[in-house]
Parts: structure tokens; C-alpha cells; sequence
């Protein structure tokens, strides 16, 4: 660690890690719901543990992402943190703001807590992922600010890296998008339009300018490339991500009732999300390949080039599958858009989130070269075993969804199942879903279990060729 | 050098940055999967887009096509100029600019005559593959244009001396797939039935 305020980011990656567990207890329960549906009824009906569910997730994220820029701008801007007390006071409202709101959907009901929190002064809340309520949108929005504030500060007063401009033009455009959320317009079709705003433009636009930002980071830190080649490849990589993204989210507004042409626009440019993310996938392997020093930290490596992959077949490839519209005519809403939604954020969002991690956290706890390697071979078991159950996860999703259109959807009217009917027909692809869901929690304990073992890697490492300034 | 080697070693060379031609290939893609709709949607309803068509200027497209021809030479001879220590680069390069300029007006002029009569996106397939198309292309051009006032005004600067050829490289394929994509664009919309 070359500056000290970057341990800043150690409370808020502690804080992501523990949202994330509760993110999966919750996944769980609902995985359990699926097939037994009263399961905790009435404590824990279904809606409630999914919005707790999908919020811990984009909670825990956020926290991730902050962790991450405290973490690597200082560093790339060669300074102190603007402010480290700021940065503090930040993560406390956030955390306390954020579990009220997760307790508040857990002990009270959901037109309650409209209530309480006076939505109806300013309504935003109600719709799919963005439940929160407004006092708790508005606290975002300030976190936010003030967080963009200090790392703005940083910024400015120190070296400007490319790192760095694209990451932060990543979180201003995620704190603009973010705005959105609070206009709630009664027209349905409009309403839609703007949720799509926040929703679509975050996670297939501006988010892939953060993971893009610090995939480069981590790269240039362990294989020691040039900056330069590394820079050239992160400038393709968010260029060809906005122009696919921001017209591909007319892939969102097929059936919503805006006018025919978003059917070709939307399917024609989100064919293409892919791309971004499979140049993520060349761009991560040829670095390694390339690489100028064997880093001891091999664990960070492995989550590195397992984002890339797997972002690029959970919202490249997952993403392609539902993505034209004659396809996506007999797809949208089934269990198809589940599959593609639970691989895409493991993959792309929160895989780079532990890449960092990995990265920074034995750093910040005094292991400039990475953990004992007893504890790197468990950190890799809890890689393999979440891979590997999201890879299951994922199959038997698609499963359910495909046998779902075919009872539920490709049979002319009459014929066709119910929806409850054909939920009845997939019941056992849930089953093994929820296995699989075990066997990610047992992973997540594994990897958990990690951060617990003493000892550092030898320093011992292999360098090729003359050391550059940022290895 | 003999002609074996010189062959060689042309083959080995990659004019401009790779990161560039994964760019190019990109941006192919998505015109390549705009064309290739644009013909699946012209099958299915020939009528429409051949009453489009007839609404269209052809002879604004093929003034447009010999403004960007003309600026790809201009390009071109300035890339050899340069390489060569030749004198006129920068003069080719703003002389391509000024020549595409041709192109960026008419195109304006198009969209506001087609607009004035009532045109546009949510017309029907043919005109909103025609706007989307054209102006999609149109935005590359400008893009284009920036980079060549880039590559201009680092020739003026001195940036540039011959020995290094992959900004000026680079430049130069990015507009030559501008131009290329017009090529294609030109007959596919306003000529082919």
C-alpha cells in the first residue's frame, strides 16, 4: 500500500463481504420458496426476500465499488485521499442508512414503510429494484455526492491516469443515472422508460466503465504491462460497451408500447453487447500472457481472468440468447431472463469486486505479496465452488425457462399451460437449483474462511525484463 | 532487400494501431448487422422500401460518395507524404476535411428536405432504416472529421515526423472505414431495387 488513506477502503469491502452473505442466505430462502411456497410464510412472504435479495445485491455492490475507487484512485493519482474522514462518515451513514432499509423490508409491511417514511410526498417507491424508500434514494444520492466530491479532490490534485478518468466518469454517470429513480411518471410506458434508465444504463453502460477501470488496474499491477498497451485496450473496451449499450437498451423497450423501430435497434445493437465484453476476455489473457513479473498473489489472478470469463458468458453470451426480438417475443419474463440475470452480475459485477479484493485486502493487512499460500488454495476453492454452482446455477435455470416457453409460451392460446400449471411442470429444475444454491454457500463459506489464515506469500517472485514504475 | 523480403514484410505490417482495427471490426459488425436487416427487411416488404426510395435525392448520395472517395485519396496521399518526408501533408489532410465537408452538408440538407415533408424514424421500416442508417454513418464521419483536425494540427505542431507512422496510420484506416461503409451504404439504400 503506498498511500495510507487507501485503507479507507478496508471497512467498506469488510461491510460488501457481509452484505454478500446475506445476499445468498436470502438467495436461498427464495430458492426454497420456489419449490415449497409457503416456506417462512407469513414471516418472510416471497416479495419481501426477493427485494432483500436483489437490494443487498446492488447495496453491496455499490459498497464494493466505492471499496475499489478509495482503494486505487489515490494510488494511480500518486496522493493522499482529498479526505479520509469524509470517507469514513460516508461509510457509516451508508451502512446505517442501508441496513434500516433492509430492516425496515423485514419488520415492516412494504405500504407501512411507504408510510412511515412519507413516500407520498415524493413517490419513487414500489418499483422492481428500486423499492427503496425515497428518504433512502435521497440518502444514496448524497452518499454518492459526497463520495464523488472527495474522489474528484483527489483526482484533480494528483497524476491523471487513464485508470482513473474512466472509472470516475463510470461513477458520475452512475450517480447522474441514478437521478432517474426519483422521477416516477404515471404514464406506464414512460414510467418504464426511465426505470429502464437507471436499471439498464447502470448495469450495461456505465457499470462496465468501473469494471473495465479496475480490471486494468488489477492487471497492471500484477503482470506489469505497460500502462500504455493497457490504456489502449481499456479506451476499445469502453467505446465499444457504450455504443452497444446505450442503443441496446431498446432491447428493454420491445413490448412496453414505444414505436416498431426499437424491435431492429434494440435487437441489432444489444447483438452486439457481447463484443465489449469479449474483448474483456482477450484483453484479460493476453496481459497475463504478456505478463513482465509473476505475481505471488495468484488468487487475485485467477479472479481476474474469471470475471472476464464469466461476464462474458453471463451477459455476453446469456445476454445474446434472449436478446432479438423474435426470440425475446416468447422469452421475456421467464426463467431464461433469471438465468441470464444471476450470471451476468456474479460474472461481470460481483467477481470484479473480489478480483479487487483479492488484490487489495492482503495489502491493507500488511501482505504486500499477497496471502500464505494455504490460504490462497482456499480463496481458489471458494473461486471453483462459486464458479462452479453459478455455472449450475445458471444451466438449470435455463432449463426451467426453455421447458417453461414450451408449456407456457409456443402453444396457441387455449393450449397452453398456466402459469402456476407450468411452475408445477419445472419444479424439479428448481430442486437442482437450489442444490446448486447450497453448493454456493458452502463455496462463499470456503472463501470466507480465507481471511482467516495467517501468514503471507514469500516474496520470492520471477521478474521479466526491467521493473516498470507501477509493479 | 530482395522482392521476396519486401513482400514478406508487407505482409507483416499492420498499417495503424491493432486497437484501432479491433475497433474497425466492431464498428463493421454493427453496420455489417444493419445492412444485412436492412436487406432481410426490404424481402419482406419490397413495395415500401421502393416508394422510399423513390423520396430519396440519389444525386446528393453520389455527390456525397465522390466527396468521400476524394478525401480517402487525399487521406491516402497525405499517409505517403508523410511516411516519404515529403512536403503537403498537412495541406491534404485539411484539403480532405473541406472535401468532406460536401458531405456533411448535403447530408444535413437531405434530412431537413425529407424532414420538411414529413419523414422520419417512425415513418415506416424503410425510412427508419434510412434515418437510422445514414445518420448512425453520419456521426462516424464527424468522428472522423475530428480525428482528421487532429491529425492535421499535430502535423502542424511537428508531432509527426515520418519515423512514426501509427497515429497518422491509425487516423487514416478509421476514415477509410467511414468511407468504406458509404460504399456499401450508397447502393444498398438509395440505388439497388
Amino acid at each position: 500500500m503506498k498511500y495510507e488513506s487507501q485503507r479507507v477502503a478496508m471497512p467498506y469491502f469488510i461491510f460488501a463481504l457481509i452484505l454478500f452473505a446475506g445476499q445468498i442466505v436470502f438467495g436461498l430462502v427464495l430458492g426454497l420458496q420456489y419449490v415449497v411456497g409457503d416456506f417462512l410464510f407469513p414471516e418472510i412472504p416471497f416479495n419481501v426476500a426477493r427485494m432483500v435479495h436483489t437490494n443487498l445485491l446492488i447495496v453491496w455492490l455499490l459498497f464494493g465499488f466505492m471499496g475499489a475507487t478509495y482503494y486505487l484512485v489515490p494510488e494511480e493519482a500518486q496522493t493522499e485521499l482529498y479526505s479520509p474522514l469524509l470517507a469514513w462518515i460516508l461509510f457509516w451513514v451508508f451502512a446505517a442508512a442501508g441496513t434500516l432499509t433492509i430492516l425496515g423490508y423485514l419488520f415492516v409491511d412494504y405500504a407501512t414503510l411507504a408510510d412511515v417514511t412519507m413516500n407520498k410526498l415524493l413517490p419513487t417507491m414500489g418499483r422492481e429494484f428500486l423499492e427503496q424508500p425515497t428518504i433512502t434514494k435521497i440518502g444514496i444520492a448524497l452518499v454518492v455526492v459526497g463520495f464523488l466530491v472527495n474522489i474528484l479532490m483527489t483526482a484533480l490534485k494528483g497524476r491523471k491516469t487513464v485508470v482513473n478518468i474512466v472509472l470516475i466518469t463510470g461513477l458520475v454517470g452512475l450517480a447522474v443515472l441514478w437521478l432517474f429513480s426519483f422521477y416516477n411518471p404515471g404514464n406506464l410506458t414512460l414510467d418504464k422508460y426511465f426505470w429502464w434508465f437507471v436499471v439498464h444504463l447502470w448495469v450495461e453502460g456505465v457499470w462496465e466503465l468501473i469494471m473495465g477501470a479496475i480490471l486494468a488496474y488489477v492487471l497492471i499491477k500484477i503482470t506489469g504491462v505497460d500502462r500504455e498497451v493497457i490504456e489502449k485496450w481499456l479506451y476499445v473496451i469502453i467505446a465499444m460497451a457504450l455504443i452497444t449499450g446505450i442503443i441496446g437498451t431498446g432491447h428493454h423497450f420491445f413490448w412496453i408500447g414505444p414505436p416498431e423501430y426499437w424491435l431492429w435497434l434494440g435487437s441489432v445493437f444489444s447483438a452486439l453487447e457481447p463484443l465489449p465484453f469479449f474483448m474483456m476476455v482477450l484483453f484479460a489473457f493476453n496481459m497475463i500472457n504478456r505478463r513482465r513479473r509473476n505475481h505471488p498473489n495468484k488468487a487475485a489472478m485467477l479472479w481476474a481472468m474469471g470475471t472476464a470469463v464469466m461476464a462474458f458468458l453471463g451477459a455476453g453470451v446469456w445476454g445474446f440468447l434472449h436478446t432479438l426480438a423474435p426470440v425475446n417475443y416468447y422469452t421475456h419474463g421467464s426463467q431464461i431472463t433469471a438465468a441470464h440475470g444471476h450470471m451476468a452480475f456474479y460474472g461481470a459485477y460481483v467477481m470484479i469486486v473480489l478480483t479487487i479484493i483479492s488484490y487489495a485486502m492482503p495489502i491493507m493487512r500488511g501482505r504486500p505479496y499477497g496471502n500464505s499460500n494455504t490460504a490462497q488454495i482456499l480463496e481458489m476453492w471458494g473461486f471453483w465452488l462459486m464458479t462452479i454452482s453459478m455455472v449450475f446455477i445458471t444451466l438449470f435455470l435455463t432449463g426451467a425457462g426453455i421447458l417453461q416457453i414450451w408449456l407456457q409460451r409456443i402453444p396457441e392460446s387455449g393450449e397452453a399451460l398456466s402459469f402456476m400449471a407450468t411452475q408445477d411442470n419445472i419444479a424439479l429444475f428448481y430442486w437442482m437449483r437450489f442444490v446448486a444454491g447450497c453448493f454456493f454457500l458452502a463455496g462463499l463459506i470456503v472463501y470466507f474462511g480465507s481471511f482467516f489464515i495467517k501468514g503471507q506469500a514469500s516474496p520470492a517472485e520471477e521478474v521479466r525484463g526491467p521493473a516498470t514504475e507501477d509493479a | 532487400m530482395t522482392m521476396t523480403d519486401l513482400t514478406a514484410t508487407k505482409a507483416r505490417h499492420l498499417p495503424g494501431d491493432l486497437a484501432v482495427w479491433m475497433f474497425i471490426f466492431a464498428e463493421l459488425a454493427v453496420f455489417g448487422i444493419l445492412f444485412i436487416g436492412f436487406t432481410v427487411a426490404r424481402s419482406l416488404d419490397p413495395a415500401t422500401f421502393h416508394a422510399g426510395r423513390e423520396v430519396l435525392h440519389p444525386w446528393i448520395g453520389l455527390l456525397n460518395t465522390v466527396a468521400l472517395i476524394t478525401a480517402s485519396y487525399l487521406v491516402a496521399t497525405a499517409v505517403h507524404r508523410l511516411r516519404h518526408g515529403e512536403q503537403g501533408t498537412q495541406l491534404r489532410l485539411w484539403m480532405a476535411i473541406a472535401v468532406s465537408t460536401v458531405y456533411t452538408v448535403g447530408k444535413l440538407w437531405e434530412y431537413a428536405d425529407l424532414y420538411g415533408q414529413g419523414y422520419n424514424l417512425g415513418t415506416d421500416t424503410f425510412f427508419m432504416f434510412y434515418f437510422f442508417l445514414t445518420f448512425f454513418h453520419f456521426m462516424h464521419v464527424l468522428l472522423g472529421q475530428i480525428i482528421l483536425i487532429v491529425l492535421a494540427v499535430k502535423v502542424g505542431n511537428g508531432d509527426y515526423d515520418g519515423t512514426d507512422m501509427n497515429g497518422m496510420e491509425s487516423g487514416a484506416s478509421y476514415w477509410h472505414m467511414v468511407d468504406l461503409v458509404w460504399l456499401v451504404l450508397f447502393p444498398m439504400v438509395y440505388v439497388l431495387t
